[in-house]
């Protein structure tokens, strides 16, 4: 009798606690976004995916429910501690609901460890490491735009079953660099082909020539950059200088944005393979956001970053919009309940690990001769189907699965 | 393929030839230092900043104004020398009568701003900087391509080095400035003007770092940070080779370089460790540097 | 030889000392009260942190006359070891950082050792190299995680007993961890291995003559600024839950002596002075980003030219004059 009076007590409790949670704190829903916006992945992300994110909120329409919505931006620096203490002030400051982007794998699973002791939620879209939805995978956290597996999978693969079945990498050391050597390894095993080694060299290089000298010592067929930026376009162009293609290796960018084709310019990326989750030049979608969002980026198209932060910003709003509530796990648990249809996504869902599934393209950098001019970078070589772009639920190791 | 303690010979060679052209940039800032050192007892911790700056003038000059290379290894670090007269005149000068760890820390302030206000303007990925045409492609070595332009990098920062230590050593020029090092109130009582020498060998000295940073910029490309890190690498040098020491800071500034690379072909992870290991190395055992002799 | 500051007061600053207590109660009830006015608690923490790392290397540079460039390899060091014995280990956070500070303060008995043979410029350059051998150890070595650093540090209950994860609870333990090593300090300057530190750095060569074996006091006065700048970094990893390369930097070692030289070097309150406006600084100027760093440099500048006695040396020296 006693113990039932408690538990209705208690019963009643949570429901009035819950009731009061279930409402847009502060009247106002704020969107952090967060990336480097002075260092080597500025160009990829940087003020472009605050701007994308901008769209999203302008397309949706500047309120959710009646209430305004803001946009906060800051440079993390590409450093760990940097971006914690940021997002750490944003929401207990500022009170932040949403934190955006965060490209360089450390410094995204710093934040996610903020954002889920604080239930706010985050939406992962410049980083790539498979931990956010493994180990180190939250209920507030959805990985949207792209990861190491599925490039290792795009990539990895197809190099595998043209003969390049023997490989060396060269890999940014930090979480981001080991998770795309790791899968991508994984990869090449399973498809018959071996790896001879790895160096490791640490994030925004400026030389690589003693790297790709042991690289060419190797011996090996394939010479894969494990790293992104402007040290994967370094490293491009002074494998040029060394004559290491001319040699009879070839290169692989693992992880490369149209942004970085662009700095290297045709002449030097032509013929380069490459798994991307957007190209603005796919269909009549696609290309009507790359033209808004260039006018207002100087004449910038967007990457798979850009695009994939304005589909779940918006994702999120319309889940935010639904539900009533910018509790990080309650939007996040609404927006793995509804599919995300638009010009980035068709009839992706977002997992229970946090991972958005949805398709991924292999493409080609085009020769300077079939080049319409900027810009017109890719030739889609093949659509890799979300289901097999993306480590299958069965593997994940994230304790929400089970 | 032949092998050399384990490692393929091409392995090896191209290491230490990659070594010697980091040595051949340390040498050229490590003497810069040297020469500062032994004429104002100031280290200059703006020498990577100024290194930085030469590479950044050069590329104002070809983005701007449509100067190539060539005259930009002349101008650049013309630029730079006359940038450091003013910090010396304006700046440093004041502290000769202090403690010397004022110069240190004033050239630590500095560095932060130059740096930093580059950083403000470009970011720190760097911009690219083309290697000149007469300097392109490579010549196959047999046991490795070696860039035509890295190989011009060795043979003009060698040719600068000795220059420089011939004008010290060799000249009545050079000699003024040692006697001024040794016997300040003496040189002064012969009726040298001092204080201009001083000026303009912390001119010149800072001239060379500007001279090394336009040689760098097609390598490393140009970014606001290179100097950053590079700097520490230099003063371990200096105190190596012994402090004030010109033909120690060349000697070991090479010498260094090919460790590092022999270091990056037997065990990488110890590669940028491995020059302050030797530095505490030579401070137990000589702690006047290698080629340093014992001052008051 | 030369010391930093010959002439620098080594008195208590601000005259009397009654004026000494009432400005120290004062500071210290603000503190104390501090949370409740509306101040950003993490805010404060990194402040006191800092205030006591910049203690710490105070009694290096203010007391011994020696100029230290490689004290964020102590900072940092006591970081990592902080946030790995008490992430991987499971050790409460009181035992975790007296290892982070033990560490350190072993770290720094061998940096000591190497680099006290030299003095003046060359101590600085020394510590420097020897401080970029640890960072490039923290870089390699498999327990810091490199470019990614320790995340995620529980703060765990100290003694066990009191949640840390409650933002009061920390911030208290954060005050009483100063207190401690403000304390240590402040007794250390004021007992007779301070006075014979003192005299080290007035006049070298009388001090030998006088039978002491300066070279053993030189590296005790290390050992203990190192400790305690490792305590200062292990409270720092236990506050932010992280133990990354930026707290192993050069770049964190040039920081504790602007702020330092700021304050003004050889007064007790200077570093705390120092440390308040350089965080201060940081984190208001947050948001122009980059040139924070421009602005540092300034002050170095401005500093080394026109007060080098810095805030509190300058305004003792005036209220003195009076």
């Amino acid at each position: 009798m006693k113990l039932g009076k408690m538990a209705a007590c208690a019963a009643a409790f949570s429901l009035a606690a819950g009731a009061a949670q279930a409402e847009l704190s502060d009247d106002v829903v704020k969107i952090g976004v967060l990336n480097d916006q002075s260092g080597l992945y500025t160009d990829l992300a940087g003020p472009g995916s605050v701007e994308a994110a901008r769209m999203a909120v302008e397309d949706f329409g500047g309120t959710v429910n009646g209430k305004a919505i803001e946009i906060l931006s800051a440079d993390h620096q590409n450093k760990p501690d940097v971006g914690s203490n940021i997002v750490r002030e944003w929401i207990d400051v500022e009170g932040v609901d949403v934190v955006v982007d965060v490209p360089t794998s450390s410094v995204a699973l710093a934040v996610q460890q903020v954002t889920s002791e604080k239930d706010t939620a985050f939406l992962v879209n410049g980083a790539a490491t498979t931990r956010l939805t493994n180990e180190d995978c939250a209920a507030t956290g959805v990985h949207y735009t792209y990861d190491t597996y599925s490039l290792a999978i795009g990539t990895g693969k197809a190099i595998v079953e043209e003969g390049g079945d023997s490989w060396f990498f060269i890999t940014a050391d930090y979480a981001f660099g080991h998770s795309l050597e790791e899968d991508t390894s994984n990869v090449i095993k399973e498809n018959g082909g071996e790896v001879l080694g790895a160096v490791r060299h640490p994030l925004s290089s400026s030389d690589f020539s003693s790297y790709l000298l042991q690289a060419q010592g190797s011996g090996a067929k394939v010479i894969g950059l494990a790293n992104a930026g402007s040290d994967t376009t370094n490293a491009i162009k002074q494998a040029n200088e060394f004559g290491i293609v001319q040699g009879g290796q070839s290169l692989a960018a693992l992880l490369m944005f149209i942004t970085d084709v662009d700095s290297l310019g045709l002449d030097v990326a032509k013929g380069l393979k490459l798994t991307t989750g957007f190209y603005w030049d796919q269909n009549d979608d696609t290309r009507a956001f790359a033209d808004r969002f260039s006018e207002r980026m100087n004449g910038q198209r967007p990457t798979m970053v850009h695009a994939g932060v304005y589909s779940s910003v918006m994702h999120y709003l319309k889940a935010v919009a639904e539900t009533n509530d910018d509790g990080g796990k309650a939007a996040v648990d609404q927006m793995k309940k509804m599919p995300v249809n638009d010009f980035f996504a068709q009839d992706a869902e977002i997992r229970a690990d946090g991972r958005m599934v949805h398709d991924m393209y292999l493409v080609e950098v085009k020769d300077p001769s079939e080049s319409s001019g900027k810009w017109d970078y890719y030739n889609v070589l093949r659509t890799i189907p979300g289901d097999a772009a993306y480590q299958p639920l069965s593997e994940s190791r994230c304790p929400l699965v089970n | 393929m032949t092998e050399l303690l384990g490692v393929p010979a091409p392995v090896l060679f191209g290491q230490l030839l990659l070594g010697l052209i980091n040595g051949s940039f340390y040498a050229l800032l490590s003497l810069g230092l040297a020469v500062i050192f032994g004429m104002l007892n100031v280290i200059n911790f703006a020498h990577g900043a100024l290194y930085m700056t030469g590479a950044f003038v050069a590329w104002f000059l070809l983005n701007y104004l449509g100067i190539g290379y060539w005259p930009a290894l002349i101008l650049a670090p013309l630029v730079v020398g006359a940038f450091g007269i003013v910090l010396e005149k304006t700046m440093l000068s004041r502290l000769y009568k202090l403690d010397h760890l004022y110069g240190l820390l004033l050239t630590f302030g500095l560095a932060l701003i130059i740096e930093g206000l580059f950083r403000n303007a470009y970011g720190v990925s760097g911009q690219p900087y083309p290697i000149p045409s007469a300097l392109q492609g490579g010549q196959n070595l047999g046991f490795m391509f070696l860039p035509t332009y890295r190989g011009w990098v060795v043979v003009a920062s060698i040719i600068v080095c000795f220059g420089t230590w011939f004008l010290v050593e060799r000249t009545r020029f050079g000699a003024y400035l040692r006697a001024a090092v040794e016997n300040q109130e003496l040189v002064r009582a012969f009726g040298i003007n001092v204080p201009l020498l001083m000026t303009l060998a912390y001119g010149f000295a800072v001239a060379l770092a500007g001279f090394a940073g336009v040689l760098a910029a097609p390598i490393y490309q140009v970014n606001p940070l290179m100097g950053q890190d590079l700097i520490i690498v230099v003063f371990a040098i200096v105190v190596i080779g012994g402090l004030g020491s010109i033909l120690g800071s060349i000697v070991t500034g090479l010498g260094i370089g090919v460790v590092e690379g022999l270091t990056k072909t037997f065990y990488p992870e110890a590669s940028a460790t491995v020059v302050f290991l030797i530095m505490a190395i030579v401070l137990a055992l000589r702690p006047h540097g290698l080629f340093g002799r014992p001052r008051a | 030889m030369t010391t930093l500051n010959a002439r620098t007061e080594t008195r208590a600053i601000l005259g009397s000392p009654q004026a000494g207590y009432v400005l120290t109660g004062a500071v210290a009830l603000f503190v104390l009260a501090a949370p409740f006015l509306g101040i950003y608690p993490i805010f404060l923490m990194k402040l006191l942190c800092f205030a006591l790392f910049a203690c710490a290397f105070n009694l290096m540079l203010g007391y011994v006359g020696l100029l230290s460039f490689g004290h964020a390899s102590f900072f940092g060091m006591a970081a990592y070891i902080t946030g790995h014995t008490v992430k991987v280990w499971g050790l409460t956070p009181e035992l975790g950082i007296i290892a982070g500070a033990l560490v350190a303060a072993a770290l720094g008995f061998a940096f000591g050792a190497l680099a006290i043979r030299r003095q003046g410029i060359y101590f600085a350059m020394i510590t420097l190299a020897l401080a970029q051998m640890v960072y490039f150890f923290s870089v390699q070595a498999p327990f810091t995680h490199g470019e990614d650093g320790i995340q995620g540090i529980p703060r765990g209950a100290f003694l066990g007993l009191v949640d840390l994860g409650e933002t009061l609870n920390i911030y208290y333990f954060v005050v009483a961890v100063f207190a401690i090593g403000f304390f240590i300090v402040y007794r250390t300057i004021h007992s007779p291995f301070g006075q014979v530190l003192k005299a080290i750095r007035e006049n070298e060569n009388r001090v030998i003559s006088l039978g002491y074996r300066v070279n053993h006091f030189k590296i005790a006065a290390f050992t203990l600024s190192a400790g305690l700048s490792g305590l200062a970094g292990a409270t720092k990893s236990i506050v932010f839950q992280a133990a990354t390369l930026t707290d192993v930097h050069w770049t964190m070692s040039g920081e504790v002596v602007l702020m330092t030289l700021l304050g003004g070097m050889g007064t007790i309150l200077g570093p705390i002075v120092g440390a308040g406006v350089v965080i201060s600084l940081q984190n208001y100027l947050a948001t122009v980003g980059s040139w924070v760093t421009v602005i540092m440099g300034a002050i170095f500048v401005i500093c080394v030219l026109t007060f080098r006695r810095g805030v509190v040396g300058e305004l003792a020296r005036i209220l003195r004059g009076r």
